[in-house]
């Protein structure tokens, strides 16, 4: 955990919802559409490539864990913030997480036959400033992604 | 702006089978990537497999799925794998996952 942590109180200044089935098919349409949207904010071509590859580990997870390929239906909410603030919120209701610690380590998966290498919150922790979790086993998951554009 | 986005093409070279890729390497094309890919590899059995991912704009963990589980494939007949020419893109997971350690990255002339 980073030391800088992120304020949430800082004040929305543009927010958007997105919500989509959890089809494959829809990755490269939701971290375009997040990208799309936080490009009002002038971010460097850089930051963008970090935003849309955390987005779509992030939606990955929905499809692949939560829902394990079925039909389920994702939620993402993006608010643009005063201080070049990004705040990106993903949901999902599928099986959550037994063990979040255990998930945010690096390499490790549920799911080695798929191919998944373990990755997915490592990216997201390292592409952003902060990376929030919480999962209710049975319930769903929710996964804050925050990033603070350069000045 | 959302493009069909798989690109694979294939190239023998020598003893080499040369597997180019591009566009966004995502799970979504993963998956359907490593079918064919696969197919290509357990039919010719060549002595090396070599990634080239040069055009690749878009790569999320889901390509070091892509990249390991060929390495585990070909490593079963005792080939060898190694990826050619990574984009930005693709050096930057592969660095994060630490794999340069595991996968040999080889530069053409001009693209060091």
């Amino acid at each position: 955990m980073k030391n800088n942590r992120v304020d949430f109180s800082a004040a929305v200044e543009n927010e958007m919802r997105l919500i989509l089935p959890s089809l494959s098919v829809n990755e490269g349409m939701a971290r375009a559409s997040v990208s799309a949207f936080c490009a009002q904010l002038n971010p460097t071509a850089l930051e963008l490539a970090d935003i849309k590859c955390a987005v779509s580990e992030a939606v990955t997870n929905c499809i692949v864990h939560a829902y394990r390929e079925a039909a389920g239906e994702i939620v993402i909410d993006v608010k643009l913030c005063e201080g070049r603030l990004i705040q990106i919120e993903i949901r999902d209701r599928g099986c959550g997480i037994e063990n979040v610690k255990q998930a945010r380590e690096p390499l490790f998966t549920t799911d080695a036959a798929g191919e998944r290498s373990g990755m997915g919150f490592t990216v997201m922790e390292s592409f952003c400033d902060e990376l929030r979790v919480s999962s209710r086993p049975g319930k769903g998951t929710t996964v804050t992604l925050l990033k603070r554009l350069h000045k | 702006m959302i493009k069909k986005n798989e690109r694979v093409d294939y190239e023998t070279r020598g003893e080499s089978l040369v597997v180019h890729i591009g566009g966004e390497i995502d799970h979504h094309s993963a998956v359907e990537v490593r079918t064919g890919i696969d197919e290509k590899i357990l039919a010719e059995r060549p002595s090396r497999v070599m990634l080239e991912l040069s055009a690749v704009d878009f790569m999320d963990s889901s390509g070091l799925g892509l990249i390991m589980g060929r390495f585990a494939l070909v490593k079963q007949y005792g080939g060898t794998l190694c990826v050619l020419d990574p984009s930005l893109a693709v050096m930057k997971m592969i660095k994060l996952a630490g794999m340069e350690r595991m996968v040999t990255i080889l530069r053409s002339k001009g693209k060091e």
